[in-house]
Formats: structure tokens, C-alpha cells, sequence
């Protein structure tokens, strides 16, 4: 059967509809149409902001007015080119969102809507008191855009402007989230894990602010622009909430979600101011009633918003898009130096973590050398996963030393000690279960690319994200994960989620690998293969430091043990004097009459 | 300024601080509880003030239909919850909790004498038809999302707040509302003269701030609330039902909120949507305090009322600003003190 | 024989997509200490968080003669002396030791029991380490007094079946001796005691009869004094000598 519609097509047909309204629609519907574009580019930044990075603003209106002040302001009391309003519009907002966010984003996720509650009111009175702004009526005689000589001055000719720049900002997006940067921003909600791959998580977040910023002040422009005229009212803390349900309701995980959130609120809104009075017969609010109550049931049914429904019933209709699925060959990238085999690579001496008051990990005495597999044992809850934490950076010692190549690390952040080639898994899978297996284990590859997330927007990075990708599925092969390179993480059973962790390490070109459990939840094939791996890795120069529960996997596998029991270093040795170690068997068994 | 204007502007100060400090406990309650940010915390002290301007003028209580109608709307929720849990025998108290008894409630007020009612009598009705609308809403708005984000109890939040202020609207319409002082008059102390109204607020506030502070610490009940805030899964384990949790605290938001308004009516007029601003100012002071310690957001809010008294005399117009810029610092503060940023993924 | 309290039949849990539980009948009689051993990872803490009420589940679960259903049933569980006691303790950490025992109650003082101060007493004198911590916070006491709180407070509900989470998780030998002298004892006052434990040989020698968890599912289940003695039980923990015999 020949599909009629096909996402592209679909996309296709949806540009060539949007084209034509300028040409024939009534004056109304394009004004309609032409804002949906303006709010449809805040609400896109807000998908960046929300539904990738986890956070949230209430300011963006503020950013809008922005925007819209510079140049109505500078275009109106100075005689500046629209387009150089623009490019001061934007680096003021660069500053105030850079210092909002360093303020901030430090916090603990909830403080970024509040601050931007509080950034939003004030600055939305002090448009309307500032004299210079023209207080409370505003500024109007604001010149239209001249593009090439062609005066952008009408409706209908401007349509284009926005809905090209919408067109644009959300190409720009998509190509920045699949890439090395865009792989980074998605993971923000994870941060240990992120941190501990090297990667600035405060630094992603300030950049999701200050994009989602960008968006809205870009907005404001346009919107000054079509207007030629801006007063304070469009740029109130309540607007700023109309953006966010925007984002929320139309799907704030998506793309596309910001300009269907967009267009349905703005439509449902006008629609319930039109029918609403008719039907009850009073004038009053009850679009806003209509509006909460709806949007109450709509998060009630789908918390995720609207526009992954939609995909889902239009994905049953038509087949989706062909995936990707395979990876183009490039160059290898550069690798680290490699440690003579058999030197000590990770010293861990009289480490201690306390937790109020319990002594979690006393006085510990740890080392590795390169070239080969150290297992830590013992009981549950004897403190071995606290040291991995320890070591890792994750949760640093109250007490103690630890040397990795020779340096101090003990005060280092997981990310700094990642820079210097220590790479980890963890106990609890911590992968984004949305991201293809090929992207979650680019993620280990990160601190190995250099480009920014300007050069990925406008696709300037695609050498160096071919040689990633290329690694990350070299990684993967080697860990005999081949065949699901392109498959949601998520749907991978956990044993082979924890496989593609050791993939991601393995991404970083890691001197000291420090495994957690690898082997739980594996069955006895994987388990062998996953042996072999590590043996491999050994003779190649790694070391490798695992924290283990199944006996027959570590003593096959390990050149010495280290047992822990509660917090203390119990016995070490080589396998077969640790299984007939009396204290060992004691240890793991228990007894009363101890 | 001389020194009489400064007293009269601390007084002011003092007075709306009183009221931000009752408003930010009770958010600071809630979002330690349930993780939802009150954003509607401001209708509640427009529906209490504006009840009790209704009542005084001889007006049935405008939100009893809405009490009502949500209080029959849980009825039918919570009968279909007990149904699926094969729990038949509690439909009878389901029913005659929610809905039957804010009708025979509503039947009784239809025959007093509103207007010549004593006062405190008043009262007591305004609050009896708004303070029921705040565990009504948690159990339809918010039990049914209680462990979404922060982000979605955020929004859901949002959107209740434009629910109840449309109503507001609808309700007491676009006029504002007063309400004769509890006491007329005042006495001269030194150079200020100090109205009776201003002592009660600050003497309720205060009352009412001990009280919270007693229930927290010597009841049961406020164990309970303190000990879901300090670890969910320990609370649950040890019988306290989030949905328990979350109906209470949100009952005491409810009645400090509209409490709050009944309070500040003889001396601010209140329209239906005043509120709004009058709780962000709340979370201005439970800001200061990290949302977490409620001595410091009652001691932030006391500023926030002295620096807007203050602001409104020397630089009037900025007045908002200044107030509301206050939370940067005190964010900047707050951030270069102790790094805290939560792993979502670890919940 | 003594009447049951507490079965489940075919129960089956999955945790995200992955089924932890499969098909796990067991059963508890009034006044037993029952365990359920198990290598880290065969899904004990799982089957406990079903129980309590705290993870949807597939299969029957019978407490007290009827069935126990829905997630939103924990404290009407809780009511009827259903305590869980859990791994992670998840004690108030910020508030005293009297505090976090009271809170135990609360189940109870929901159903009008007023009896508080008294039923304090009697853990004070199982606990006398709590008695002396009285006023401390939780969240400074030191593991093995984190665990007799988390037991002290589960015993303010008056449990019925108390279900025990690893209480030897990271203790030190003497106290968890201690421990385990304190669930026999809780057995002679009458309370039946779900036990789930690592540390097998000690719950094997208190308890009356054990189950042991391998992937998910029982692979062995008999008299406690008979599975104390049973080598696949050994082998499951250390490896010694080829694996996988328990499961096959």
C-alpha cells in the first residue's frame, strides 16, 4: 500500500498551508496566526528550559518585554536600526539571564521559578514607572523592520518574518539537542551521573537559560516590530505563566509541543472569550475558569502534555520515519596515555565517611594497579558502595587520603576526577531511559569533543560527531551490544542497561574503571561474555576496581580481593585465599554466637 | 522624614509583615508537605475578606454554592475510590462528611439574622463557607497528581489560582470590599497614635503564629504534618497518609490564608483579586526563609512589610520593585551558602 | 497447626519494566518468625514493598483471612497491625527519639487508642538505649540505635505481623546478636515476625521456617532447623563450588 501521509510529508503540507495564510486569510486570522508564531518561539524556549533541562521560568514575559523596550526604545529615542536593537536586546538579556542563572540555578530546582517570579514582577513595574519607557502608556512609533530594502510594515508581510524565524529557532534546536552538547542538556536531570561523566552541569543549565532567554527576547523584537507599539501589559507576570502552559500543556519533552501548546492555548482562549459570555449570559471571567479547569483535567489525564498523544495516535496511522541505524565509520579519536602496566594507579589510604552518626567507611586502605581486576566484597551494607563514592568524587571523604596517578583527588569534584581518566557505573542504573543506547554511551564520550553548542546548532560539529558516535558504537560492539544501538534505553532489561553503563565508561578512554555490580541481573552467557570483556580490558592496561556480589563471576575473574564488613578493610588476597578465609565465610554468613 | 512619620510607616510595616508572616508560614507548610508551591494562597484571603464584607452587609456567604458544589464533586471521587477498594461500608460518612453537610450548614445560614450576628459570629461563618474549599481543592486538584513533579503541582497550582480568581470575580464582583475594625478607635502612645485594628493584627498574627507553633510541636497531628516533610516514605510507613497530610496542611493554608483577610479588611480594601500580590509578598518572606525555616520566613516577611512601607514613602512608584528585587539577594545569598541541588532521578 | 497469618499466592512484582518478583506463594502462621534469605538482588526488599502495600502487584495477598489490595491502602494496613520495618530505616531525622517513636502511634491514635505513654514503656524497656536517647535526634544516633528506633517505633503500632527489612544491615556483631535476641523475644509476646535477612545463619537459628529467594523466586523453602543445614544454601552465598544449584 503507498502511505498518503508520512511525517515529512506532513511537515511538508503544514509549511505550505502556514505560506498561504498571508495570502488569503481575513486580517484576523492572520494576526492570530502571526502571534501563535511570537508566543510558539517563548514556549520553544521553555521546552529547552523545562522539558530538557528540568527547569522552570516564569520571567520568560519579562525577557519578551526586554526584547520589545531595547528597540522600542532605541529605535524611538535614538534613531537606531532595528537590527542593531536586536543584537543589544540580545546581549543585555545574554547579561541578566547569565546573572539570574548564576544566582539561581545553584539551588535546588525550585528556586529558579521563584526568582524568576519576583525578576518578572519588578520588571514589569518598572516598565510601566521608568519615564524614559513612557510609564504605563508605553512607547509607540516604533518603525517597522526594513529587510533588504523591502519595508516590512503590514501583517502579512512580517508573517514571514516570524514564522521564518520560528522555522528557524526550532531547526537550530533540534540539531543542538542531537548533538555532543544537546546529548549533555538532556541528561541535566541526572546530575550525578552527568558530573561524574565530566560534564558542567551548572554551566548546561546557565546555557538552557540563557537560550530559553534568547527565544523570548527574540519575540520581543518581532513583537515591538509588528506592533509598533509596546506598552507594559503584555509583558506581566501573567503572560509569563501563559507561556509556561503553553509549554506544559502542548508537551514541554517536544519540539513541536511549544507551537501546538501555543496554538491551542491561544485559540482556546480566544474561543472561550467569544462563546463563554454568549453561553452564560454574564460577562466575568470564566475563559480564565474555563482555562485552570481545563488545564487541571488535561495534567490529571497527561502529565507529559498533549502533543506526545497526538504523535502516539498519529504514529498507529502511519508508519513512523525510517530510523538511523547505522553508524558512519570516521577517525579514531585521540587516546590517553597508558600507565606501565602493573604501576599503582589508585591509592586509597585511611579513608573515612561519616554520615551523622554512622561511620559508613573506617579508616579503608585501597590500591590498584594498571593491568588488573581488583574486586571489593563483602556483605551488604559494609560501605562499599559510600568508597566507589568516595573515590569517584561523588561523596567525598570526611577523613583521609586518596591518590589517583599520583595526585590527590580526595577534595576533587566527580568531575574534575573524571578529567583526569576515572570512570564509573553505578549500583542503580542511572541512564536517560529516552536516549538511544548509541547516545547514552556518547554521553562517557563527552570530555573527548570540543565543540559548542553555537557550532552543533548550525551543524558545524559533524566531524567530530561522526568520530563520537563512531567510538561510542565501537564501545558498545565491544560490549557485545551491537545489535541495539539504536533502541530506547529504556527498553533494554537491566542487567544490559548496566552493560551499556560499562559502554559509557568505557567512552571516556578511562585509566582506572570503577564498576558497580556489572554483573547483576545478568544471565550466565551475558555473564561470561561481560568476564571476557573485562579480561580483555585488563590485558590492555586498564584497571579496573568492581564492587560485586556474584562469587563465581569475581573469583573467576579478580587478581586480588579486598573484603569490607562494616566499613573496614576485613581481609585481602587472592581469590582462592579469600573463599577459605574462616573470617570471610563468617562475614558473609553471620551467626548469632558469633 | 521626622520621627513620627517613621513610627507611623514602622506601624504600617509591622501590620502587613504580620499578615506576609502568617501567609509564608502557611506556603512554607505546604510546599514542605505536599511539594506544591501555593500560588492560590492570595484567593483565600480575597475569598475571607470579601466573605466577611458580604456577611457584615447582610449577604449570604457567596461562596457556599462553591463549597457545595466541590464538597458533593469529593463526595462522588472519593465514593467511586472506596467502590474500586471494595469498601462499600464507608460510603455513608463519605457522603454525609462532604456533601450533606455543607448543605445543612448552608440551610442553617439561609435562616440567620447575618447582619445583626455579633461579630466573632461573623466571622466564624466566613470562615466555616471558605476555610472547606482549601482540603476540597487538594483532593480534587492535587491528591490525583500528588507525586508529579514540582513542576506539575506548579502548574496545577497555577491553574487553580485562575480558576479562584475568575470565581472571585463572579462572586464578589469588580467592587473592593471593607469591613468595619473589630475595635473603633485607638490609643496615643508617645508620639503615635495606634489604631485598636493595627494591635489586633499584630495580637492575632502573633496568637496565631504560636499556635501553629504549638500544634507542630506538642500534637500528634503536627508531628505527623513535620514528620511527611522530613521523610515521606517514614511517614506512609508509619500510617500517615499523604492524602491525610496534604488535606490538613492544606486545611491550615486555607484558614490562615482567609483568617489573614477577615484581619486586614477594616484597613485595606480588598478586591477580588488583591490577593495575588499579597501572597507572592508571602513568598517573598518564605523565600528568605529557604522554604524551610519558619522562623526566617516569618522574620522575612516582617522586613518585606517595613521595606515596603518604607519604599512606598520614599520611591512610591517603585515600591513592587524594590520589594520583590529584595529575593535576589537573598537568593545570591542563599546560593553562595550551601550548594544543594537535588537528583531528580534518585526519588 | 496454627492458623495463618498472613499468604500470598503467584505473586508477581515488576520493578519499571523488569518482572523482580515471579510467582512467589509463601506463608506465615500466627506467633511464627518466618525468613526469607537470599543473595542481594533476589528481590526480598521487593516482595516486602508489595506486601506493605508500597509497589502494585499481580497474585493474591491474604492478611488476616481477606485480601489486601491497592497502593492506597498503606495505613489502612498499618490499622491492622501490619508494620513494616524498613532497610533504609527512613527515620525522622531531624526530630527527637520520643518524637519518632510517637509518630509510630499514630496509626493507632488515628482509631482512638490514647494509650501512648504506656505502650512507650514497654519499648523503652525492650530498647533501654532508646530510653536513654530519649531527647536526641534521630538523625545523630549511630546505626545499630537507628535500628532499635526503627524497631521501637514500628512496635508503637502494636504490630500484629511486624516485617523486618535486613535489621543486620551494617551492624556490628554484637548488636545484631542483640537484635535477633529481641525478635525472639517479640515472638514470646506474641508477635508474628516476617524476617528478611542476608545474614542467613543467624535468621535461620531464630526463625521457624525459611524461604530462600534465588532471581526473583523461591527456590528453596523448608523448616528453618532443616535449610540451617541444607549445603545449597551455603553455596548460594559464597559460590563455593559449581553455582546455579539452587535454582536448578
Amino acid at each position: 500500500m503507498i502511505q498518503l501521509i508520512t511525517p515529512s510529508r506532513a511537515l511538508i503540507g503544514f509549511l505550505l498551508a502556514l505560506s498561504l495564510v498571508p495570502l488569503f486569510a481575513a486580517q484576523f486570522t492572520v494576526t492570530l496566526v502571526n502571534y501563535i508564531g511570537l508566543y510558539a518561539l517563548v514556549a520553544l524556549g521553555l521546552v529547552l528550559l523545562t522539558g530538557i533541562g528540568g527547569l522552570t521560568s516564569f520571567g520568560q514575559a519579562a525577557f519578551v518585554g526586554l526584547g520589545a523596550y531595547a528597540t522600542a526604545y532605541l529605535t524611538t529615542r535614538h534613531g537606531m536600526s532595528p537590527w542593531g536593537t536586536l543584537i543589544v536586546g540580545m546581549v543585555i538579556t545574554t547579561a541578566v539571564s547569565l546573572a539570574l542563572g548564576f544566582i539561581t540555578l545553584r539551588l535546588s530546582g525550585h528556586f529558579l521559578p521563584l526568582g524568576t517570579i519576583a525578576w518578572g514582577i519588578s520588571l514589569y513595574f518598572l516598565f510601566g514607572n521608568l519615564e524614559a519607557l513612557g510609564g504605563h502608556g508605553g512607547i509607540d512609533g516604533i518603525p517597522p523592520v526594513d529587510l533588504f530594502g523591502l519595508e516590512l510594515g503590514s501583517g502579512r508581510a512580517f508573517f514571514y518574518v516570524i514564522w521564518a524565524t520560528l522555522l528557524a529557532a526550532i531547526v537550530t534546536t533540534q540539531n543542538m539537542l542531537n548533538s555532543r552538547e544537546g546529548r549533555a542538556m538532556r541528561c541535566l536531570r541526572s546530575m550525578t551521573m552527568t558530573e561524574a561523566m565530566g560534564i558542567n552541569t551548572l554551566w548546561y543549565r546557565m546555557v538552557l537559560f540563557m537560550i530559553a532567554a534568547q527565544f523570548a527576547c527574540v519575540s520581543g523584537w518581532l513583537y515591538a516590530h509588528l506592533q509598533r507599539f509596546v506598552n507594559p501589559t503584555p509583558f506581566s507576570l501573567g503572560h509569563g505563566i501563559e507561556y509556561l502552559f503553553m509549554a506544559v500543556l502542548g508537551g514541554a519533552a517536544a519540539v513541536w509541543g511549544a507551537v501546538f501548546g501555543a496554538t491551542a492555548v491561544t485559540f482556546l482562549k480566544e474561543w472561550l472569550q467569544d462563546v463563554l459570555p454568549k453561553l452564560l449570559g454574564v460577562a466575568g471571567n470564566f475563559e480564565m475558569v474555563v482555562f485552570g479547569l481545563l488545564t487541571i483535567i488535561v495534567l490529571h489525564r497527561a502529565r507529559d502534555g498533549i502533543w506526545p498523544i497526538l504523535m502516539r495516535v498519529f504514529g498507529n496511522l502511519v508508519p513512523q520515519r525510517e530510523q538511523a541505524n547505522t553508524v558512519e565509520p570516521a577517525l579514531p579519536l585521540p587516546r590517553r596515555d597508558v600507565p606501565p602496566c602493573g604501576g599503582e594507579v589508585l591509592k586509597v589510604i585511611k579513608v573515612t565517611k561519616r554520615f551523622g552518626g554512622l561511620v559508613a567507611n573506617n579508616a579503608m586502605n585501597l590500591s590498584v594497579r594498571a593491568g588488573e581486576v581488583m574486586a571489593l566484597i563483602g556483605p551488604n551494607g559494609a560501605g562499599k558502595s559510600t568508597l566507589f563514592n568516595c573515590i569517584s568524587g561523588v561523596n567525598p571523604p570526611t577523613d583521609g587520603e586518596i591518590r589517583f596517578m599520583g595526585q590527590r583527588i580526595d577534595a576533587l569534584s566527580s568531575r574534575e576526577i573524571a578529567k583526569r581518566g576515572m570512570s564509573r557505573t553505578f549500583q542503580h542504573v542511572r541512564l536517560n531511559q529516552d536516549m538511544t543506547v548509541l547516545e547514552n554511551a556518547a554521553i562517557g564520550a563527552h570530555l573527548r569533543g570540543r565543540k559548542n553548542f553555537v557550532q552543533s546548532a548550525w551543524r558545524l560539529d559533524r566531524e567530530e560527531e561522526r568520530r563520537l558516535l563512531w567510538e561510542a558504537s565501537h564501545q558498545l560492539q565491544r560490549c557485545g551490544l551491537g545489535e541495539h544501538l539504536f533502541d530506547v534505553a529504556g527498553s533494554l532489561p537491566l542487567g544490559k542497561q548496566r552493560i551499556v553503563e560499562i559502554a559509557r565508561a568505557l567512552c571516556s578512554d578511562p585509566t582506572l574503571l570503577l564498576l558497580d555490580e556489572p554483573a547483576a541481573g545478568l544471565r550466565h552467557l551475558e555473564k561470561k561474555a561481560l568476564g571476557e570483556l573485562l579480561a580483555r580490558l585488563r590485558s590492555e592496561g586498564m584497571a579496573i576496581l568492581l564492587v560485586e556480589h556474584d562469587m563465581d563471576f569475581v573469583m573467576g575473574l579478580a587478581d586480588r580481593v579486598v573484603v569490607m564488613e562494616f566499613g573496614e578493610h576485613l581481609a585481602e588476597g587472592l581469590p582462592q585465599e579469600i573463599q577459605t578465609n574462616p573470617k570471610v565465610l563468617e562475614a558473609y554468613l553471620g551467626g548469632v554466637d558469633a | 522624614m521626622d520621627s513620627s512619620v517613621a513610627l507611623v510607616l514602622a506601624q504600617d510595616g509591622i501590620t502587613n509583615g504580620a499578615i506576609y508572616a502568617l501567609l509564608s508560614l502557611a506556603l512554607v507548610l505546604v510546599f514542605a508537605v505536599t511539594r506544591v508551591i501555593f500560588i492560590p494562597q492570595g484567593e483565600f484571603v480575597a475569598y475571607g475578606a470579601l466573605s466577611m464584607a458580604a456577611i457584615n452587609a447582610g449577604f449570604l456567604p457567596p461562596t457556599m454554592w462553591l463549597v457545595v458544589t466541590l464538597g458533593i464533586a469529593v463526595a462522588i471521587v472519593d465514593s467511586v475510590a472506596a467502590l474500586r477498594e471494595e469498601a462499600a461500608a464507608r460510603l455513608p460518612m463519605i457522603i454525609f462528611k462532604n456533601a450533606v453537610l455543607p448543605i445543612l450548614a448552608l440551610v442553617v445560614v439561609r435562616y440567620l439574622p447575618l447582619k445583626s450576628l455579633a461579630y466573632p459570629l461573623q466571622v466564624a461563618i466566613a470562615l466555616a463557607f471558605v476555610v472547606p474549599l482549601g482540603p476540597q481543592i487538594y483532593r480534587l486538584a492535587f491528591q490525583p497528581v500528588a507525586e508529579a513533579t514540582v513542576l506539575l503541582l506548579l502548574i496545577v497550582s497555577v491553574a487553580v489560582h485562575f480558576v479562584l480568581v475568575g470565581l472571585g470575580l463572579y462572586f464578589f464582583g469588580a467592587e473592593g470590599g471593607r469591613t468595619p475594625a473589630f475595635t473603633d478607635g485607638g490609643i496615643t502612645l508617645g508620639a503615635t497614635y495606634i489604631q485598636f485594628q493595627t494591635l489586633w493584627i499584630v495580637g492575632i498574627a502573633a496568637a496565631l503564629i504560636a499556635g501553629l507553633a504549638l500544634f507542630f510541636e506538642r500534637s500528634i497531628y503536627g508531628k505527623a504534618l513535620r514528620a511527611t516533610a522530613i521523610n515521606r516514605t517514614g511517614a506512609r510507613l508509619m500510617g500517615i497518609s499523604a492524602d491525610l497530610a496534604g488535606k490538613l496542611c492544606f486545611t491550615l493554608a486555607a484558614l490562615v490564608g482567609a483568617f489573614s483577610g477577615i484581619l486586614i479588611a477594616p484597613i485595606t480594601t480588598i478586591y477580588y483579586d488583591t490577593g495575588f500580590l499579597i501572597g507572592l509578598k508571602g513568598f517573598v518572606g518564605a523565600i528568605i526563609g529557604g522554604l524551610a525555616s519558619y522562623p526566617l520566613a516569618a522574620a522575612g516577611a516582617i522586613l518585606v512589610g517595613l521595606l515596603e512601607s518604607y519604599s512606598s514613602f520614599y520611591a512610591s512608584a517603585y515600591k513592587e520593585v524594590i520589594v520583590f528585587t529584595l529575593i535576589i539577594p537573598v537568593l545570591l545569598w542563599q546560593s553562595l551558602t550551601k550548594h544543594h541541588v537535588e537528583d531528580e532521578d534518585e526519588h | 497447626m496454627k492458623p495463618t497469618l498472613l499468604e500470598t499466592t503467584d505473586l508477581c512484582v515488576n520493578y519499571g519494566r523488569v518482572e523482580a518478583i515471579h510467582k512467589v506463594s509463601i506463608r506465615i502462621r500466627e506467633g511464627e518468625i518466618v525468613t526469607v534469605i537470599g543473595p542481594n538482588g533476589a528481590g526480598k526488599t521487593t516482595l516486602l514493598s508489595a506486601l506493605m502495600g508500597l509497589l502494585p502487584a499481580r497474585g493474591d495477598v491474604k492478611y488476616q483471612g481477606s485480601a489486601t489490595r491497592g497502593t492506597t491502602a498503606v495505613d489502612a494496613l498499618v490499622g491492622r497491625g501490619l508494620v513494616l520495618v524498613p532497610e533504609k530505616r527512613e527515620l525522622f531525622g531531624t526530630m527527637s527519639v520520643a518524637d519518632n517513636l510517637l509518630l509510630g502511634a499514630f496509626a493507632r491514635h488515628r482509631r482512638g487508642a490514647r494509650d501512648h505513654a504506656k505502650t512507650m514503656a514497654e519499648v523503652f524497656e525492650i530498647f533501654p538505649r532508646l530510653a536513654q536517647r530519649k531527647e536526641q535526634q534521630a538523625g545523630t544516633l549511630s546505626g545499630g540505635e537507628r535500628q532499635m528506633l526503627a524497631m521501637g517505633r514500628a512496635l508503637m503500632a502494636k504490630p500484629t505481623l511486624l516485617m523486618l527489612d535486613e535489621p543486620s544491615l551494617g551492624l556490628a556483631p554484637l548488636i545484631v546478636k542483640e537484635i535477633f535476641r529481641i525478635v525472639v523475644q517479640l515472638k514470646s509476646m506474641g508477635v508474628s515476625v516476617l524476617l528478611v535477612e542476608q545474614n542467613a545463619r543467624a535468621a535461620l537459628q531464630v526463625a521457624d521456617y525459611g524461604y530462600v529467594l534465588e532471581n526473583g523466586g523461591v527456590a528453596v523453602e523448608n523448616d528453618a532447623k532443616i535449610l540451617i543445614n541444607d549445603p545449597r544454601v551455603i553455596e548460594s552465598y559464597l559460590g563455593l563450588g559449581g553455582s546455579h544449584s539452587i535454582a536448578a
